[in-house]
Protein backbone atom coordinates (compact mmCIF):
# COMPACT_ATOMS: atom_id res chain seq x y z
CA UNK A 1 0.00 0.00 0.00
CA UNK A 2 1.08 3.29 -0.95
CA UNK A 3 1.09 6.36 1.28
CA UNK A 4 -1.12 9.47 -0.02
CA UNK A 5 0.69 12.66 -0.35
CA UNK A 6 -0.21 15.71 -1.66
CA UNK A 7 2.18 18.24 -1.81
CA UNK A 8 0.70 21.31 -3.21
CA UNK A 9 -2.21 20.18 -0.67
CA UNK A 10 -0.33 20.86 1.96
CA UNK A 11 1.42 23.69 0.89
CA UNK A 12 -2.19 25.52 0.35
CA UNK A 13 -3.13 24.61 3.33
CA UNK A 14 -0.07 26.23 5.39
CA UNK A 15 -1.07 29.45 3.42
CA UNK A 16 -4.12 29.50 4.30
CA UNK A 17 -3.08 29.32 7.93
CA UNK A 18 -0.76 31.84 7.26
CA UNK A 19 -3.57 34.32 5.92
CA UNK A 20 -5.51 33.65 9.29
CA UNK A 21 -2.17 34.59 11.18
CA UNK A 22 -1.56 38.03 8.93
CA UNK A 23 -5.45 39.09 9.62
CA UNK A 24 -4.86 38.32 13.35
CA UNK A 25 -1.78 40.99 13.32
CA UNK A 26 -3.52 42.82 10.97
CA UNK A 27 -6.36 43.90 13.88
CA UNK A 28 -3.62 44.66 15.77
CA UNK A 29 -1.86 46.77 13.73
CA UNK A 30 -5.02 48.36 12.52
CA UNK A 31 -5.64 49.12 16.79
CA UNK A 32 -2.25 50.26 16.45
CA UNK A 33 -2.25 52.96 13.82
CA UNK A 34 -5.49 54.34 14.79
CA UNK A 35 -4.05 55.21 18.51
CA UNK A 36 -1.14 56.62 16.81
CA UNK A 37 -3.31 58.87 15.01
CA UNK A 38 -5.07 59.43 18.10
CA UNK A 39 -2.00 60.18 20.34
CA UNK A 40 1.09 61.20 17.96
CA UNK A 41 2.86 63.26 20.41
CA UNK A 42 2.94 60.49 23.31
CA UNK A 43 3.69 57.83 20.77
CA UNK A 44 7.11 59.75 19.94
CA UNK A 45 8.12 59.86 23.39
CA UNK A 46 6.89 56.46 24.49
CA UNK A 47 9.24 55.43 21.75
CA UNK A 48 11.88 57.19 22.50
CA UNK A 49 12.09 55.35 25.38
CA UNK A 50 12.87 51.96 23.45
CA UNK A 51 16.44 50.37 22.91
CA UNK A 52 17.46 51.21 19.46
CA UNK A 53 20.19 49.39 19.40
CA UNK A 54 18.46 46.56 20.67
CA UNK A 55 15.77 46.67 18.32
CA UNK A 56 18.21 46.55 15.37
CA UNK A 57 20.15 43.67 16.51
CA UNK A 58 17.05 41.62 17.01
CA UNK A 59 16.42 42.69 13.59
CA UNK A 60 19.36 41.54 12.00
CA UNK A 61 19.33 37.87 14.16
CA UNK A 62 15.59 37.22 12.98
CA UNK A 63 16.51 38.08 9.31
CA UNK A 64 19.46 35.66 9.91
CA UNK A 65 17.68 33.29 11.09
CA UNK A 66 15.25 33.37 8.74
CA UNK A 67 18.04 33.22 6.02
CA UNK A 68 19.10 29.57 7.66
CA UNK A 69 15.83 28.52 7.90
CA UNK A 70 15.60 29.00 3.91
CA UNK A 71 18.95 27.22 3.20
CA UNK A 72 17.81 23.99 5.69
CA UNK A 73 14.95 23.71 2.56
CA UNK A 74 18.04 23.87 0.00
CA UNK A 75 20.04 21.64 1.71
CA UNK A 76 17.59 19.11 2.23
CA UNK A 77 16.28 19.46 -1.18
CA UNK A 78 20.14 18.86 -2.54
CA UNK A 79 20.08 15.56 -0.81
CA UNK A 80 21.66 17.00 2.56
CA UNK A 81 20.03 15.95 5.55
CA UNK A 82 23.18 17.19 7.27
CA UNK A 83 23.55 20.55 5.87
CA UNK A 84 19.29 20.85 7.10
CA UNK A 85 19.86 19.55 10.33
CA UNK A 86 22.80 22.58 10.58
CA UNK A 87 20.81 25.07 9.36
CA UNK A 88 17.46 24.14 11.51
CA UNK A 89 20.41 24.34 14.74
CA UNK A 90 21.66 28.03 13.85
CA UNK A 91 18.09 28.81 13.47
CA UNK A 92 17.17 27.53 16.78
CA UNK A 93 20.31 29.06 18.48
CA UNK A 94 19.20 32.57 16.85
CA UNK A 95 15.73 32.48 18.05
CA UNK A 96 16.92 31.68 21.40
CA UNK A 97 19.54 34.91 21.09
CA UNK A 98 15.87 36.84 19.73
CA UNK A 99 13.93 35.39 23.06
CA UNK A 100 17.15 36.37 25.63
CA UNK A 101 17.74 39.99 24.14
CA UNK A 102 13.67 40.32 24.26
CA UNK A 103 13.68 39.37 27.80
CA UNK A 104 16.48 41.85 28.26
CA UNK A 105 14.44 44.63 26.91
CA UNK A 106 10.85 43.92 29.21
CA UNK A 107 12.56 42.69 32.71
CA UNK A 108 14.52 46.22 32.24
CA UNK A 109 11.56 48.42 31.60
CA UNK A 110 9.52 46.31 34.17
CA UNK A 111 12.25 46.83 36.76
CA UNK A 112 11.64 50.48 36.09
CA UNK A 113 7.49 50.21 36.59
CA UNK A 114 6.93 50.38 32.79
CA UNK A 115 3.89 48.15 31.91
CA UNK A 116 0.64 47.88 32.74
CA UNK A 117 -1.44 48.93 35.35
CA UNK A 118 3.21 49.13 37.03
CA UNK A 119 3.98 52.06 39.78
CA UNK A 120 5.65 54.34 36.89
CA UNK A 121 3.31 53.80 33.59
CA UNK A 122 -0.03 54.60 35.38
CA UNK A 123 1.22 58.50 36.40
CA UNK A 124 2.10 58.44 32.57
CA UNK A 125 -0.32 60.15 29.80
CA UNK A 126 -2.86 57.40 28.09
CA UNK A 127 -1.25 57.69 25.10
CA UNK A 128 1.82 56.47 26.42
CA UNK A 129 0.16 53.86 28.76
CA UNK A 130 -2.18 52.76 25.33
CA UNK A 131 1.62 52.39 23.25
CA UNK A 132 3.32 50.33 25.95
CA UNK A 133 0.26 47.86 26.48
CA UNK A 134 -0.01 47.64 22.51
CA UNK A 135 4.08 47.53 22.53
CA UNK A 136 3.41 44.44 25.58
CA UNK A 137 0.57 42.96 23.38
CA UNK A 138 2.68 42.48 20.07
CA UNK A 139 5.57 41.79 20.71
CA UNK A 140 4.45 39.40 23.90
CA UNK A 141 2.16 38.00 20.58
CA UNK A 142 4.94 38.07 18.23
CA UNK A 143 7.57 36.18 20.65
CA UNK A 144 4.96 33.41 21.46
CA UNK A 145 4.99 32.80 17.61
CA UNK A 146 8.61 32.51 17.98
CA UNK A 147 8.53 30.12 20.97
CA UNK A 148 5.91 28.10 18.91
CA UNK A 149 7.97 28.14 15.56
CA UNK A 150 10.89 27.22 17.56
CA UNK A 151 8.97 23.88 18.67
CA UNK A 152 8.17 23.21 15.07
CA UNK A 153 11.70 23.49 13.86
CA UNK A 154 12.45 20.97 16.89
CA UNK A 155 9.61 18.45 15.47
CA UNK A 156 11.12 18.70 12.06
CA UNK A 157 14.41 18.48 13.03
CA UNK A 158 13.35 15.25 14.91
CA UNK A 159 11.77 14.17 11.79
CA UNK A 160 14.89 14.68 9.41
CA UNK A 161 16.69 12.33 12.07
CA UNK A 162 14.50 9.59 11.67
CA UNK A 163 13.98 9.44 8.28
CA UNK A 164 10.27 10.68 7.70
CA UNK A 165 11.51 13.75 6.22
CA UNK A 166 13.66 13.42 3.57
CA UNK A 167 15.17 14.82 0.54
CA UNK A 168 12.11 13.47 -1.74
CA UNK A 169 9.43 14.17 0.80
CA UNK A 170 10.70 17.54 2.43
CA UNK A 171 7.03 19.58 3.12
CA UNK A 172 7.17 19.65 6.31
CA UNK A 173 10.23 21.18 6.59
CA UNK A 174 9.11 24.01 3.85
CA UNK A 175 5.53 24.29 5.96
CA UNK A 176 8.37 24.97 9.22
CA UNK A 177 10.13 27.37 6.82
CA UNK A 178 7.05 29.08 5.64
CA UNK A 179 5.60 29.65 9.19
CA UNK A 180 8.94 30.90 10.38
CA UNK A 181 9.22 33.42 7.64
CA UNK A 182 5.99 34.84 8.45
CA UNK A 183 6.73 35.56 11.83
CA UNK A 184 10.18 36.99 10.52
CA UNK A 185 7.73 39.46 8.47
CA UNK A 186 5.65 40.35 11.43
CA UNK A 187 8.60 41.54 12.90
CA UNK A 188 9.71 43.42 9.91
CA UNK A 189 6.54 46.11 10.30
CA UNK A 190 7.08 45.32 14.28
CA UNK A 191 10.37 46.95 14.64
CA UNK A 192 9.93 50.46 12.39
CA UNK A 193 6.43 50.92 14.60
CA UNK A 194 7.97 50.66 18.05
CA UNK A 195 11.55 51.41 18.14
CA UNK A 196 11.90 54.51 14.75
CA UNK A 197 9.15 56.43 15.33
CA UNK A 198 10.96 59.00 17.31
CA UNK B 1 6.11 12.44 -8.86
CA UNK B 2 7.65 13.08 -5.85
CA UNK B 3 8.28 16.70 -4.23
CA UNK B 4 11.75 17.08 -5.54
CA UNK B 5 10.74 16.20 -9.14
CA UNK B 6 8.08 19.21 -9.08
CA UNK B 7 10.20 21.63 -8.12
CA UNK B 8 13.89 21.16 -9.27
CA UNK B 9 13.66 22.70 -12.72
CA UNK B 10 12.88 26.23 -11.09
CA UNK B 11 14.86 25.78 -7.65
CA UNK B 12 16.83 28.77 -6.51
CA UNK B 13 20.25 27.62 -4.98
CA UNK B 14 21.51 28.86 -1.41
CA UNK B 15 23.73 32.25 -3.49
CA UNK B 16 20.22 33.74 -4.45
CA UNK B 17 18.91 33.23 -0.48
CA UNK B 18 22.34 34.85 0.70
CA UNK B 19 22.09 37.82 -2.14
CA UNK B 20 18.27 38.60 -0.57
CA UNK B 21 19.37 38.58 2.87
CA UNK B 22 22.02 40.78 2.07
CA UNK B 23 19.83 42.96 0.97
CA UNK B 24 17.71 42.59 4.08
CA UNK B 25 20.44 43.86 6.16
CA UNK B 26 21.39 46.92 3.95
CA UNK B 27 17.41 47.90 4.13
CA UNK B 28 17.69 47.49 7.50
CA UNK B 29 20.11 49.87 8.27
CA UNK B 30 19.28 52.44 5.99
CA UNK B 31 15.62 52.11 7.65
CA UNK B 32 17.45 53.09 11.03
CA UNK B 33 19.42 55.78 9.45
CA UNK B 34 16.43 57.66 7.91
CA UNK B 35 14.71 57.34 11.37
CA UNK B 36 17.67 59.80 11.95
CA UNK B 37 16.70 62.60 10.11
CA UNK B 38 13.51 64.76 11.21
CA UNK B 39 11.06 64.36 8.45
CA UNK B 40 7.78 64.88 10.78
CA UNK B 41 4.75 62.30 9.80
CA UNK B 42 6.84 61.52 6.38
CA UNK B 43 9.31 59.38 8.73
CA UNK B 44 6.17 56.38 9.30
CA UNK B 45 5.54 56.24 5.46
CA UNK B 46 9.09 56.06 4.58
CA UNK B 47 9.68 53.86 7.24
CA UNK B 48 6.93 51.43 6.00
CA UNK B 49 7.46 51.61 2.65
CA UNK B 50 11.26 50.36 3.34
CA UNK B 51 9.22 47.84 5.58
CA UNK B 52 7.23 46.58 2.60
CA UNK B 53 10.00 46.32 0.48
CA UNK B 54 11.67 44.13 2.77
CA UNK B 55 7.96 42.65 3.38
CA UNK B 56 8.11 41.36 -0.18
CA UNK B 57 11.81 40.07 -0.24
CA UNK B 58 10.61 37.86 2.68
CA UNK B 59 7.37 36.92 0.50
CA UNK B 60 8.62 36.30 -2.64
CA UNK B 61 12.30 34.94 -2.66
CA UNK B 62 12.39 33.36 1.63
CA UNK B 63 8.78 32.26 1.41
CA UNK B 64 9.11 30.81 -2.77
CA UNK B 65 5.98 32.94 -3.55
CA UNK B 66 7.96 34.01 -6.66
CA UNK B 67 8.06 29.93 -7.91
CA UNK B 68 4.43 29.18 -6.94
CA UNK B 69 2.16 28.19 -9.03
CA UNK B 70 -0.57 30.94 -10.18
CA UNK B 71 -3.48 29.83 -7.95
CA UNK B 72 -1.17 30.19 -4.74
CA UNK B 73 -0.29 33.45 -6.02
CA UNK B 74 -3.71 34.94 -6.68
CA UNK B 75 -4.85 33.53 -2.88
CA UNK B 76 -1.87 35.72 -1.40
CA UNK B 77 -2.79 38.25 -3.34
CA UNK B 78 -6.58 38.14 -2.20
CA UNK B 79 -5.71 37.89 1.37
CA UNK B 80 -3.58 41.09 1.05
CA UNK B 81 -6.54 43.07 -0.43
CA UNK B 82 -8.78 41.92 2.06
CA UNK B 83 -6.49 43.19 4.79
CA UNK B 84 -6.00 46.46 2.85
CA UNK B 85 -9.94 46.95 2.69
CA UNK B 86 -10.12 45.84 6.71
CA UNK B 87 -7.72 49.00 7.29
CA UNK B 88 -8.46 51.45 4.57
CA UNK B 89 -12.88 50.96 5.62
CA UNK B 90 -11.12 51.35 9.41
CA UNK B 91 -9.37 54.60 8.26
CA UNK B 92 -12.75 56.13 6.70
CA UNK B 93 -14.54 55.38 9.64
CA UNK B 94 -11.72 57.29 12.20
CA UNK B 95 -10.46 59.99 9.83
CA UNK B 96 -14.12 61.23 9.69
CA UNK B 97 -15.14 60.97 13.74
Amino acid sequence: MTEHRDYLGAKMGMWIFLFTEILLFGGLFVLYSVTLGRYPTEFHEASKLLDVTMGTTNTMVLITSSLFAALSVVGLRKGSRKVAKTCIFLTLTLACCFLVIKYFEWSHKIHAGIYPGGGTLTQWEPGKQAFFSLYYTMTGLHGLHVILGMGVFLWVWTRIAVGTCTPEHFVALENAGLYWHLVDLIWIYLFPLYYLIT
Amino acid sequence: MNENERTKHHDPGYGLFIAVWAALMALTAVTVEVSTIHLGFLNVVVAMAIASVKASLVVFFFMHLKYENRTLKTMVLVAFVILAIFIGFTFFDTANR
